[in-house]
C-alpha cells in the first residue's frame, strides 16, 4: 500500500513501556534518550555547520586553533572567488540541462513501460519484467568499457548524449516503483473509458497520469538528484572543461587547488543547497518512495 | 470487455498485447542497446588485448591468467576492497538500526531529529567527499583538532596507510541516514501486540529485541544487506575523489583500479575482464546471501 507520510507524520511511540509506574527511572529514561539524540544529530549535523563557517571565514580564521565556529568578520568573498577558479554558472547550467533530461525521460519513458506492465496484458510480459528487475543487478561497470567504445565509435563521447539518451529509453528502478503505484489506482475509471472507446495512449496521458502525480513527483525527484549527483558517468564520458557538471567541476577545482578550503566550502555549499531545498521542500515523496520500493510498514 | 463491435484485423487481445509491446518498446530498446549488449560485448572483450589504438587481437585466456597469477595490484585492490565491504556492511546495518530505534522513541521534536540524521545521506557524493578531506584533514580539520583540544593527537587519516580505509569507512557511515529511514518504517510495521504478549509472557528489553523486533525487522534488515553489499563493492567515487588510491594504493579499491585499467592505460580487454570478475562475485555473493536468508529472515506472510 502507498502511504505518503512527511517524515513528522511517521508516528512516533515508545516501543518499550516498561518504565510504567517508576516515575524517576522514566523521567531519566526521557532525559537519556533526549541527550543522546542531541549529541548523535550534532555528530551528523557539524560537518554542514563546519562547512558554511569555513566558507565565510578568512584563511587566518581557517586554521586556527582552537577552532573557531563563528566567522569574525564574516566573510562573503569566497563565493565570489570560486567563480574565478572554477566556472560554477557552466557546470550549474550543464548539470541542470543533463538532470531535467533525466525527469523528462522517467516521467514519460518510465511511466508508459510502468503502465504496460501494470495494465496491458501480453504474453511473455511477466518474464519480460522479471528480465527488467534482473537489469537492477547488473553493476553499471559491466557495461561502462563497451559503452565507452560504443560511444567513442559514434562521436558521442565528450557530448552529453551518453549522459542524456539512455535516459530516456526507461530506468527499471523508475518503472518498478511507478508500476507499484499503478497498481494501486482502482480500475473502474479506465474501464469506463474503455468502453467509450478511448485508445490506451490516451487512458495512460488523461486518467492514470493525472492520479499518479505523486508517485511521478518522487520519480522526478529521485531522477533528478540521482543526475544532479552522479559523477562516474560525466567523469568517463565528458573531457571538455566547459562541458563538465557539478560533480566533476568541483573535483577538477579540489584537484587542482586542494588548500583553499575557503573557495572549496563555498562551492560545495553551493552544489548542497539546491539539493536541500528540493528535499525540504519535498519531505513527503522521498518517504513516500522508500514505501514505493515495497518496503511496506 | 468483450464488446461486440467488429474489429476489422485485430482481436480485442491481440490489440491489448500489441499496445504492450510498443509502450515498453523504448525500454525495450535502452536494454538492448546500452545493457545487453554490452554486457555480452565486455564478456567478449574480456578475452581480447585491445587497446584502442591497436586492432583487437583474441587472445584466449590470457587477461584472465594475467590477473590470477601476474598481478599484484589485482590481489591487492580485491583485498582492499573486502575489507571495506566487511568492515562497512555491519557497522552501515548497526548504525542505521541504532539510530532507528533511537529515532522510534517518544521525544520532543523527534522529527527535526530524522530529518538532521537523514540528510547527509542525500547530499551529493563528491561535496560530501570534499567536506570530509577538510574534516579529516590532520593538522586543521575539525576532527583532529577536537581530539587536540582533549590532548590526543589524531592520526593523519587519509594520508596513513592504517587509517585511510577506515576515513573513508568512517564518511559512509555518516550517510547512513537513508538505510535508518528503511528500518524505521520497518519498526513502526512490527504490531505492537507482539510486544504486549511478549512482555505477559514476562519478557525484559532485550528479550522483546531479541525475539520480537529482530526477526519482525529481518526482512528489512536483508533488503539492506543485499544492497549495500552490492553497492560496497563497487565504492569508487570517494576513493577517487579524496585519496586516488593512495596512500601507497592502500585505498585502491577494485573499481578504482579497473577505471584506470580502462580510460587512463586505455586496456579495455583487460578492464572488461575484470569488469566480469567483479560481477561474478558480486552476483555469487547475492546468491548466497539469498541462500543463508532462509536461516534469519523470518517472512511473516508466508502463513496466509
Amino acid at each position: 500500500m502507498i502511504r505518503e507520510p512527511a517524515i513528522e507524520a511517521l508516528p512516533s511511540r515508545e516501543i518499550h513501556p516498561s518504565a510504567r509506574g517508576r516515575p524517576l527511572r522514566r523521567l531519566l529514561g526521557r532525559g537519556s534518550v533526549q541527550l543522546t539524540l542531541v549529541l548523535g544529530s550534532l555528530v551528523f549535523a557539524l560537518p554542514f555547520v563546519w562547512m558554511v563557517s569555513t566558507s565565510l571565514k578568512a584563511d587566518r580564521q581557517i586554521f586556527a586553533f582552537p577552532p573557531i565556529w563563528v566567522p569574525d568578520p564574516f566573510i562573503w568573498g569566497n563565493f565570489p572567488a570560486v567563480f574565478i577558479y572554477a566556472p560554477m554558472h557552466l557546470y550549474f547550467f550543464n548539470t541542470l540541462t543533463i538532470a531535467l533530461a533525466h525527469v523528462f525521460g522517467a516521467v514519460f519513458t518510465c511511466s508508459l513501460a510502468a503502465y504496460a506492465f501494470s495494465r496491458l496484458r501480453a504474453p511473455g510480459r511477466d518474464i519480460i519484467f522479471m528480465v527488467m528487475i534482473s537489469q537492477m543487478m547488473v553493476p553499471y561497470i559491466v557495461t561502462l568499457v563497451p559503452l565507452y567504445l560504443l560511444f567513442a565509435k559514434i562521436n558521442w563521447v565528450d557530448t552529453f548524449y551518453p549522459l542524456t539518451v539512455p535516459a530516456f529509453l526507461g530506468t527499471p528502478f523508475y518503472i518498478f516503483m511507478l508500476r507499484q503505484f499503478f497498481l494501486t489506482i482502482p480500475m473502474e475509471l479506465e474501464e469506463a473509458a474503455i468502453i467509450d472507446g478511448a485508445g490506451r495512449l490516451r487512458i495512460w496521458w488523461s486518467i492514470v497520469m493525472p492520479l499518479a502525480k505523486p508517485a511521478l513527483a518522487t520519480v522526478a525527484i529521485f531522477s533528478f538528484m540521482f543526475a544532479w549527483n552522479d559523477f562516474t558517468a560525466p567523469l568517463i564520458f565528458l573531457n571538455t572543461r566547459e562541458k563538465f557538471t557539478l560533480s566533476l567541476g568541483l573535483q577538477a577545482f579540489m584537484f587542482e587547488r586542494r588548500t583553499m578550503w575557503g573557495p572549496l566550502m563555498a562551492a560545495s555549499t553551493m552544489m548542497i543547497a539546491p539539493i536541500l531545498i528540493v528535499f525540504f521542500l519535498a519531505q513527503k515523496h522521498f518517504i513516500q518512495g522508500i514505501a514505493l520500493t515495497g518496503i511496506k510498514a | 470487455m468483450t464488446n461486440a463491435q467488429p474489429k476489422p484485423r485485430l482481436t480485442n487481445a491481440a490489440r491489448e498485447a500489441l499496445t504492450c509491446y510498443l509502450f515498453l518498446l523504448p525500454w525495450g530498446i535502452g536494454f538492448l542497446a546500452f545493457v545487453i549488449g554490452p554486457v555480452a560485448a565486455s564478456f567478449v572483450l574480456g578475452f581480447m588485448d585491445y587497446e584502442i589504438v591497436t586492432p583487437a587481437r583474441w587472445v584466449g585466456l590470457a587477461n584472465y591468467i594475467e590477473l590470477f597469477t601476474d598481478d599484484q595490484r589485482f590481489g591487492m585492490s580485491m583485498g582492499n576492497t573486502l575489507y571495506y565491504v566487511l568492515v562497512f556492511v555491519p557497522l552501515h546495518i548497526i548504525v542505521a538500526l541504532l539510530l532507528a530505534l533511537l529515532l522510534n522513541q517518544k521525544a520532543r521534536g523527534i522529527a527535526v531529529y530524522r530529518t538532521l540524521f537523514y540528510v547527509p545521506s542525500i547530499v551529493p557524493i563528491v561535496a560530501g567527499a570534499i567536506l570530509w578531506v577538510w574534516i579529516l584533514q590532520p593538522e586543521w580539520g575539525l576532527i583532529n583538532s577536537t581530539l587536540r583540544s582533549v590532548g590526543i593527537e589524531g592520526p593523519l587519516w587519509l594520508a596513513s596507510l592504517t587509517w585511510s580505509k577506515p576515513a573513508l569507512i568512517l564518511m559512509a557511515l555518516w550517510g547512513s541516514g537513508a538505510a535508518m529511514i528503511i528500518v524505521l518504517a520497518g519498526l513502526q510495521g512490527v504490531p505492537q501486540h507482539l510486544y504486549e504478549a511478549a512482555e505477559i509472557d514476562g519478557a525484559n528489553r532485550w528479550q522483546r529485541f531479541q525475539h520480537v523486533t529482530i526477526p519482525m525487522l529481518s526482512p528489512t534488515l536483508f533488503f539492506i544487506l543485499v544492497l549495500s553489499v552490492i553497492a560496497s563493492f563497487q565504492v569508487f567515487t570517494t576513493a577517487y575523489v579524496m585519496t586516488g588510491g593512495g596512500p601507497a594504493e592502500s585505498t585502491l579499491f577494485y573499481m578504482l583500479y579497473l577505471y584506470r585499467r580502462a580510460f587512463v592505460l586505455l586496456d579495455m580487454g583487460y578492464a572488461a575482464s575484470m569488469a566480469w570478475i567483479l560481477f561474478v562475485a558480486v552476483l555469487a555473493l547475492t546468491l548466497v546471501n539469498f541462500k543463508l536468508a532462509s536461516r534469519w529472515v523470518y517472512y511473516e506472510a508466508e502463513q496466509s
